[in-house]
């Protein structure tokens, strides 16, 4: 029963913006269901296979933003086949026959057509927006049309995908009428770029904030398009390679230092020796820097960069900066709030480039630090143990041991005490990844104390069923498990079927469970899709129900078996 | 490591002094064992340099790493590898194809193998049987009907030992032993 009319409520509703507040919202009654439901217009579907895009457009006519997930995220490291699934096309052709005013899409591990991208630039005249996060199977074609046909197109990033490059025609496609891009996102395109035609596009759009390049921008373009825009607040370099005694570079000082407003830096996919000061003048307001695709920055180079980096808040790092200069981080960025060092060479053994320092001295230096993902050569408790006192507020906490079952560096013991302090300091851990020697124990302390986890990924760690059943029984908010190569089987897998049911999913590959055991989980949970994928030729799988299954990936799903599966996945 | 296996054999765990009960064992290498899927390399890699070239040694390159491990983004890794190459810092070398005049099949040889341009013709020379002249810049290679050359980056083919070494191994996409008229015509002065 409303006290106030239906406007009043809309009215208020537009405040509640997170999807979490408006699933919570529109299960109160019939009629703020519906009140809801007409006035919602950010949808985020975790899943595409959980629900089909007709129904969300029945539910939501008023769609305007749409943010779909495809693959698992494994498939990130290669461990899902390429046409395992997550195709984009049903979804614009749903949207494009339902009349949606579709005005952002944002995807990730989707496989995105050039003919989806055709599609998409012509159905919704107000499209604005365009983000595609690991995606693939579309060509640079895609993107000429969705420049070309997007007369209001504001955004257009694309980020680490995997795209074919057929010309830097593309880019040309832009009219000269279109005047309002705001992010331009191009870095991972791999092939050359029309210059004169990213200078006149940069130079007709007053509001453009975000400008990454990709390596084919040379500097003297770079220096061209900054004098163009010295409003950006977000700049990814090309390559930046070039004499330090050129005007070039001169001219390119020059223009960088009228460049107050970027707060965002990254790119230097190549970089020259001495080329660096010339970005020195910006440092001091950067609150996010990413290096990581940058492996010609390091030893005292980077050094003496980072030192100017005072109000970092965000850093993406290749563990070549080592201990001593993640100390350096420690004692200069204290406003520092997500952290991530990636392997700069992950197959070279021997090389110890972090270890378990460089985490300790950050975790004293930076309190505020809540994000981690931390590539390093050994770990320790103890040292696993002070990062939990010195910083108790991580969200997300993700350590990566090279050698994956690696035990303590000092006392060759299992990490189990280091990560369980980690879980029982930081109350509000929502996502974490464990390497190392580890055994079921870890498992008893996360499932103890991780009240919030939301993600957990698991490698090579546990003993036994019960390392896997101390999880799903303590984690009360699990969304998504991970797991590879640890010995859990059917036992674990069938406790609690119901469990999966709160879970958007469960994937486990090089496992114990069996086939017979998938089978059993599959008949007793209609409302799951439990896909078995096969790589191998073995005709005869599909008969021994002994047999072990390499990978499972199971989902909720209000719309059962999905009918576009490739010949190696079988839905049970 | 090796030594350690030999270890095991004499069984020298019995013999040792410590303060420990006889016959215990470290805690340490039964979660290992309760792994039915250990790692496809031996898991003793951890250690050094020397570690990694016998698994190279022993297993191609590729085979030397699990899937998908360490958890990087494949376009990350292939950014890195891409970088690793314009560097020609590759782990996994230089290979290139050699086709000799008249032979039924070609062979593939490791341009980082060799450290100079005398090394590589002596291995070519062994693997095909034949001798190559003595090069002079003027003349190619005298004394002998076959000339070594090698297909560059734009496709041109060019008699090996005009460029410095490195040069050369960064520009040589194929090599092909010519052999006859063909060779001798390439060895005159243009």
């Amino acid at each position: 029963m409303n006290y106030f009319p239906d406007e009043v409520i809309e009215q208020i509703f537009e405040s509640v913006t997170s999807q979490k507040d408006r699933n919570a919202v529109s299960l109160v009654c019939k009629s703020w269901y519906k009140i809801e439901r007409f006035s919602r217009e950010r949808v985020f579907i975790g899943n595409c296979y959980a629900i089909s895009p007709e129904r969300v457009i029945e539910r939501f006519p008023g769609l305007k933003s749409l943010t779909l997930k495809g693959k698992p995220h494994f498939a990130d490291f290669n461990l899902v086949p390429h046409e395992w699934g997550g195709f984009l096309q049903p979804w614009i052709e749903a949207l494009a026959d339902g009349r949606v005013g579709l005005e952002e899409l944002r995807l990730k591990r989707m496989i995105v057509s050039d003919e989806s991208l055709e599609l998409l630039s012509r159905s919704f005249p107000n499209f604005k927006s365009l983000v595609l996060v690991s995606c693939e199977g579309f060509t640079t074609d895609g993107l000429a049309a969705i420049a070309a046909n997007c007369r209001l197109l504001k955004e257009l990033d694309l980020q680490e995908n995997d795209i074919d490059d057929h010309r830097g025609h593309w880019l040309s496609c832009f009219p000269e009428s279109s005047t309002s891009l705001v992010s331009l996102n191009f870095a991972c395109l791999k092939g050359e770029i029309n210059l004169p035609a990213l200078e006149r596009l940069v130079g007709r759009s007053p509001n453009l904030k975000v400008l990454r390049l990709n390596r084919a921008v040379p500097p003297d373009t770079l220096q061209k398009v900054l004098a163009r825009a010295p409003q950006l607040v977000d700049l990814g370099t090309g390559s930046y390679v070039l004499d330090p005694d050129s005007d070039t570079y001169n001219k390119l000082q020059a223009t960088v230092v009228k460049c107050k407003s970027i707060k965002s830096l990254s790119g230097f996919l190549e970089v020259g020796p001495r080329c660096l000061p010339s970005i020195y003048p910006i440092l001091e307001n950067l609150t996010s820097l990413n290096l990581s695709y940058a492996p010609g920055v390091h030893g005292s180079e980077l050094i003496e960069l980072i030192r100017q980096c005072v109000k970092l808040q965000r850093l993406w790092i290749l563990d070549c900066i080592g201990d001593k200069g993640l100390g350096v981080v420690a004692s200069t960025c204290k406003e520092l709030q997500e952290l991530r060092v990636f392997p700069s060479d992950p197959f070279a053994a021997g090389h110890a480039f972090v270890t378990e320092e460089g985490l300790v001295a950050i975790s004293a230096g930076c309190p505020k630090l809540h994000s981690l993902l931390y590539f390093c050569q050994q770990m320790t408790n103890a040292a696993l143990i002070t990062v939990a006192k010195n910083c108790p507020n991580f969200i997300r906490f993700r350590l990566c041991i090279l050698d994956p079952t690696k035990p303590d560096a000092v006392t060759m013991r299992p990490l189990d005490e280091g990560f369980g302090a980690i879980v029982q300091a930081c109350k509000n851990i929502r996502r974490l990844s464990l390497s190392g020697l580890l055994t079921d124990r870890v498992f008893l302390y996360i499932g103890m104390y991780a009240e919030q986890l939301e993600m957990l990924s698991i490698a090579f760690a546990g003993d036994s069923d019960n390392g896997m059943l101390y999880v799903l029984n303590g984690c009360k908010k699990l969304r998504k498990l991970e797991i590879r190569d640890s010995p859990f089987g059917n036992e674990a897998l069938l406790k609690d079927v119901g469990k999966y049911e709160t879970m958007r999913s469960l994937w486990m590959s090089s496992c114990e469970v069996t086939l017979g055991g998938c089978k059993a989980l599959a008949k007793q949970m209609p409302t799951l899709n439990v896909e078995i994928i096969n790589e191998s030729d073995q005709v005869e799988i599909g008969v021994d129900d002994e047999q072990r299954v390499e990978k499972m990936y199971l989902y909720r799903t209000l719309v059962g078996k999905r009918r576009d599966t490739p010949e190696f996945v079988w839905t049970l | 490591m090796e030594s350690k296996a030999h270890e095991k054999d004499l069984n020298l765990k019995a013999t040792e002094l410590t303060l420990g009960l006889p016959g215990r064992d470290e805690i340490i290498e039964l979660p290992n064992q309760n792994k039915k899927r250990g790692l496809p390399v031996d898991s003793k890699n951890e250690e050094g340099s020397t570690d990694a070239k016998n698994a190279q040694k022993e297993t191609p390159p590729a085979k030397a790493q699990m899937v998908g491990w360490p958890p990087i983004r494949s376009y990350r890794k292939n950014s890195l590898q891409a970088n690793k190459n314009a560097e020609g810092e590759t782990a996994t070398g230089i290979y290139v194809k050699v086709s000799m005049d008249g032979a039924p099949y070609l062979r593939k040889i490791d341009l980082k193998v060799y450290k100079c341009y005398p090394e590589l013709l002596k291995a070519l020379e062994v693997m095909f049987k034949f001798t190559i002249g003595q090069y002079s810049e003027r003349e190619g290679y005298k004394g002998s009907e076959y000339a070594p050359t090698y297909k560059d980056k734009d496709g041109d083919w060019m008699l090996v030992g005009d460029v410095p070494w490195d040069m050369f191994m960064s520009s040589c996409k194929k090599l092909r032993i010519m052999k006859g008229s063909e060779a001798r015509g390439l060895g005159c002065d243009v």
